[in-house]
């Protein structure tokens, strides 16, 4: 019963906000023999397995450390690109750790843009009168929850799909926002947020939530 | 309880099929440019879901939903998507759009020697017995809730 992430959006769209509470980060290290049996490929400036699964290494999966160096890009650590090292048959055996490619920080950018987007093309689809946007997306391995304030501000929670009390956190989370960042003096709206105490009360709101697997309507 | 509308789009982003129930508001835009808003938005979803989950997923998007209608997705492993509309009170349609698949179209649709896959589904008895199979689900109702 976790909580992975929130993220806050403003009325334009662009990301001012950005927490992540709990990141799995399921990793497979394995020892290869020339030739390699995955199929790998460029993409976004990062090298991922495109075909061939085994042991926990699955299609989408990112080069994270070849012998144990952290890869930067689409180069190993010692600077060479990754796809000539390994098509080189003297540089076997390897050992290679493979995993879920973080996002980046702007990865993170476009993908609140994306929603926001999609936010608005939820409502406009609708098949019946008034609806909101999308409030709840769900699927077989996360639930993220959106609330959008009357100004437009969209707080957004990924959980557990069994996680419950999320509306209440949500709400508590505007609290938050109304409380250590509007009425901060220094903070300017529509801005990236970066006042201790709201990331503070945050980290302890999610933890409420999270410990009580359901954030109280007494709290 | 109701079922607002269906569609079903191939693989390649063609609607293949449509029909409404109990539809209340329409988009405001012509049907070819719904079927391409509705496709665009599921594709970026799908795109969006998969960067965005911190673990690996099987099914992937499942629905979601608004503060009025929930919307829910199915997609074969040919890349055939059922997408349906409820009301809020219907949690999980997923068996249902699992067995319009395997129920109806397979053995109306692609089993029928005369149907063309790829190009609008205009077998008079698959929709006439997807719309027995609507009507006849516990969570339909015909006046609109």
């Amino acid at each position: 019963m976790v909580i992975f992430s929130v993220y806050v959006v403003n009325k334009a769209g662009g990301l001012i906000y950005q927490y992540d509470n709990y990141v799995p980060r399921a990793e497979a290290e394995k020892t290869f023999s020339f030739p390699l049996d995955l199929v790998l490929k460029h993409h976004d400036e990062k090298v991922i397995v495109s075909f061939g699964q085994r042991d926990g290494i699955r299609v989408g999966h990112a080069v994270l450390s070849i012998n144990g160096v952290d890869v930067m890009g689409k180069n190993t650590g010692e600077g060479k690109d990754i796809l000539e090292y390994l098509r080189d048959a003297n540089n076997y055996p390897v050992s290679i750790r493979f995993g879920r490619a973080r996002l980046s920080s702007n990865e993170k950018l476009m993908l609140a843009s994306m929603f926001h987007s999609l936010f608005a093309i939820g409502s406009q689809l609708s098949p019946d009168v008034g609806s909101s946007g999308i409030e709840m997306l769900e699927t077989d391995v996360f639930k993220l929850h959106c609330f959008q304030t009357l100004t437009g501000i969209k707080f957004i929670v990924l959980a557990d799909p069994r996680q419950s009390g999320i509306d209440t956190l949500l709400r508590k989370i505007y609290e938050i926002y109304s409380d250590f960042a509007l009425k901060n003096p220094f903070y300017s709206l529509e801005m990236p947020i970066r006042c201790e105490l709201f990331d503070q009360n945050l980290k302890g709101a999610l933890e409420v939530a999270e410990k009580a697997g359901n954030f109280g309507a007494g709290s | 309880m109701t079922v607002h509308n269906l569609y079903i789009f191939d693989r390649n982003g063609n609607c293949l099929f449509y029909s409404e129930w109990n539809r209340k508001k329409q988009a405001g835009i012509s049907k070819d440019e719904e079927f391409k808003l509705m496709y665009g938005m599921l594709f970026s979803i799908r795109s969006f879901v998969s960067k965005m989950s911190p673990l690996d997923m099987k099914d992937g998007f499942l629905s979601f939903q608004t503060s009025k209608y929930r919307l829910h997705y199915y997609e074969t492993p040919s890349g055939l998507k059922f997408v349906m509309n409820t009301d809020l009170s219907v949690s999980n349609a997923r068996e249902t759009l699992q067995h319009i698949y395997s129920n109806l179209y397979v053995e109306y649709i692609v089993k029928n020697p005369v149907c063309v896959l790829g190009h609008n589904l205009d077998s008079e008895l698959f929709s006439s017995r997807l719309d027995a199979f609507i009507r006849a689900l516990p969570y339909y109702s015909p006046r609109a809730a």
